[in-house]
């Protein structure tokens, strides 16, 4: 196996094994998308309304549950320094990690999103969007995500620091996310789509670099 | 490419603006396994990180000379580095076959697992997940880890800690045959390596 795909395939299989965080995730984003009608009430057409905006802060608060363990166990065991003098550059290295907190996050969260949709009585244009929209955008939360979690590293409980660098920087995904969602239920068409691909995109080719200089800072540490 | 030797120049190592040494040369050869020593704080990690590329030198240069070229750049340097760190890099829910399978990938590594796991005595915890593991046999399956990756300077850090005799005599035997077949060892310990080494101090 090549030394991405190994590093990888590590990754899902450590999150997705007893103790690991792509279940919780989902637990979390199913949990919170049901108690939101629960508090707003039985207004079909307001619930519709929300869904989409509901859907996206929900959506990036589960991802952002596991971002602060995404480098931590291995800075802590030791794995980190053999990994960099692995034959995987660092900047590979954090893009496989992206790629596998997006793949058990991100990606499971938009496979579930439809079902939590119905919740919200989401009317039917609003389901590809939804999916769509969460498919194109969750790349850029972990991408942002490992930035910041490379950055508070070693910070004592980095984790709790560690939202305040993300979620400003996940605005424009939630306006455009949410707004894709919202604009196909109201019959709008708007560019919202194609300004979160752009974003999401520009997120994801930038992240891998910032990262591994982060990651070096803490390594030198 | 063969390591010929490492060599450091007037090393000074800062760390959070306290001076922890200064004026530090070293050169070793292959075949050769320098033993550093000193007390607690003397800076032996930090050498030792430095010499991987991980901490830059506050001044002073640290080269490999290869058969070919002279590599001065950290992050080159960390390319002939095996390391062996105070931790063993074992992920509680990973066994020690699918540990030394992912190390032996990333490192481009042969991937003759099972024999490495019966040469440092883990043959019967082989699929055992490492959260059961004592630290003395996490520390074999980072000697194996570091044998199976095959990098021509191998920097150890406390390599005998936690070990029983066994082990200990383990180690020693890793390292010579190492630096027989024409690697480097470079090891901060606080005990006798039980080997033929080269001795120095850190004040």
């Amino acid at each position: 196996m090549s030394a991405f795909w190994a590093m990888l395939v590590r990754d899902i299989r450590l999150a997705t094994r007893a103790g690991g965080s792509a279940f919780l995730a989902l637990a979390f984003f199913a949990a919170v998308a049901t108690l939101v009608p629960l508090g707003v009430g039985s207004d079909l057409a307001l619930l519709a309304r929300i869904a989409g905006g509901v859907l996206w802060v929900g959506a990036i608060l589960a991802a952002l549950l596991s971002l602060d363990r995404l480098f931590q166990p291995d800075f802590e065991d030791g794995s980190l320094d053999v990994l960099a003098l692995s034959a995987l550059p660092l900047e590979a290295l954090s893009f496989a990690k992206i790629a596998a907190h997006w793949i058990t996050t991100g990606l499971a969260l938009t496979i579930l999103s439809p079902l939590l949709g119905l919740l919200f009585g989401l009317p039917q244009q609003g389901y590809l969007p939804l999916v769509a929209s969460l498919a194109i955008g969750t790349p850029a939360v972990s991408a942002i995500g490992a930035i910041a979690a490379a950055l508070t590293l070693s910070i004592r409980r980095g984790g709790l620091i560690l939202p305040f660098i993300v979620l400003p920087l996940l605005a424009p995904a939630v306006i455009f996310g949410a707004s894709a969602v919202s604009g196909a239920v109201e019959g709008l068409s708007s560019g919202a789509l194609g300004l979160l691909t752009a974003f999401s995109f520009a997120m994801t080719v930038i992240s891998p670099f910032v990262t591994a200089a982060a990651l070096r800072l803490n390594l030198a540490g | 490419m063969d390591v010929r030797s490492v060599s450091a120049e007037n090393l000074t190592c800062l760390r959070g603006g306290r001076l922890v040494f200064r004026d530090v040369n070293l050169r070793i050869e292959t075949g050769q396994v320098l033993s550093l020593e000193g007390p607690n704080g003397a800076g032996k990690t930090s050498l030792l990180r430095m010499i991987a590329g991980f901490l830059a030198p506050a001044s002073g240069a640290i080269t490999i000379q290869t058969s070919e070229t002279k590599i001065t750049e950290g992050e080159e340097r960390g390319k002939f580095a095996g390391w062996l760190g105070h931790a063993d890099g074992a992920k509680p829910q990973m066994t020690p076959r699918e540990t030394l399978r992912f190390f032996a990938d990333v490192y481009g590594a042969r991937d003759d697992i099972d024999p490495k796991l019966d040469e440092v005595g883990l043959a019967r915890v082989r699929d055992l997940p490492a959260q059961y593991l004592s630290a003395g046999q996490k520390k074999r399956l980072a000697l194996a880890r570091l044998k199976l990756c095959a990098r021509p300077v191998w920097l150890l850090d406390e390599p005998l800690a936690a070990l029983d005799v066994e082990g200990k005599a383990l180690a020693a035997n890793f390292i010579r045959e190492h630096c027989a077949s024409g690697g480097i060892a470079i090891a901060a310990t606080h005990e006798p390596l039980g080997l033929d080494a080269i001795r120095m101090q850190l004040a």
